[in-house]
């Protein structure tokens, strides 16, 4: 059986619009730039074990879309949606991200971040590094924030597993 | 949750810059006020201000040594800020556990030479 897991994804905020995500992959990064740009691949990863992804739309060209949705466990719904604004293969890919349930009064500019995912290479191991450019601090803590419903909800799930347990 | 946006938390604390430099500094050791007014280039009036500030949300502590104020980092006050961050990186720690199942799987492909395409 292969070894699977490579470390946690790290992460730290550069600046106060900015998140950075680190993670090392046990595998070429032509194979994690295939993970992320292939819909039947990226539907078997981004929903990080808390649902399902039920939409999964890739246009892998300058000036494509893209459009994932998720429904969590609980039924909770989540859809991002994006367009494409550089493509190395294997090296880089930059695209803008817009959470789909934006308060009301923010507009897609507003709450959209620009993604930028590079690929490098060390003995067949791959470090990705993911910086997230919000245009806001505000609105780079809302995205930090909806990670915290997120764990909240994942907390929720446990208890209610102990809770039946001890029934 | 979105947490609640008050003048006095670790959170506003951190948010200054010149505020994360002087914990910075105070991550590697207890340090007196010269020291940090030298590291940080800033006038000592600055320094002082950020002081008080991070002193009143915990981040900080000090204590007097003869005649020198002695200026330490408070960890447990800034525990809240890595709990915020903790459950935003989970979500990707968790998307990333389950990219490395597919990448064993395109490698396991690659290997057996039938994985060129998609």
């Amino acid at each position: 059986m292969a070894v699977t897991t490579s470390g946690t994804a790290v992460l730290t905020l550069p600046t106060d619009e900015q998140i950075l995500i680190t993670r090392e992959f046990d595998a070429p990064k032509h194979l994690v730039y295939r993970a992320m740009t292939t819909p039947e691949l990226v539907k078997r990863w981004w929903h990080a074990n808390r649902g399902e992804v039920t939409v999964c739309e890739i246009d892998p060209r300058v000036g494509g879309k893209w459009r994932y949705v998720a429904v969590a466990h609980d039924g909770m719904e989540v859809g991002f949606h994006g367009e494409y604004r550089e493509l190395v293969p294997d090296e880089r890919i930059v695209t803008t991200e817009v959470y789909e349930g934006l308060p009301e009064g923010v507009t897609e500019e507003q709450g959209s971040t620009l993604n930028t995912a590079t690929f490098t290479e060390a003995d067949g191991r791959t470090t990705l590094t993911l910086l997230i450019q919000a245009s806001s601090k505000a609105s780079r803590d809302a995205i930090i924030d909806s990670g915290m419903e997120a764990g909240l909800q994942d907390a929720l799930d446990l208890l209610e597993q102990v809770a039946v347990s001890l029934d | 949750m979105a947490r609640a946006a008050t003048t006095a938390d670790a959170f506003n604390a951190v948010a200054e810059p010149r505020r994360r430099q002087i914990l910075d500094v105070l991550a590697g050791g207890e340090r007196p006020v010269n020291d940090l007014v030298r590291q940080l280039r800033l006038a000592q009036p600055q320094v002082s201000k950020h002081l008080r500030v991070l002193r009143e949300v915990g981040a900080v502590d000090v204590r007097e040594e003869g005649r020198q104020r002695l200026y330490r980092l408070n960890g447990e006050a800034l525990k809240p800020i890595h709990d915020w961050v903790k459950n935003y990186e989970r979500l990707w720690s968790d998307r990333f556990d389950q990219l490395d199942l597919v990448l064993d799987e395109l490698k396991q492909q690659e290997e057996e030479g039938d994985g060129s395409d998609d």
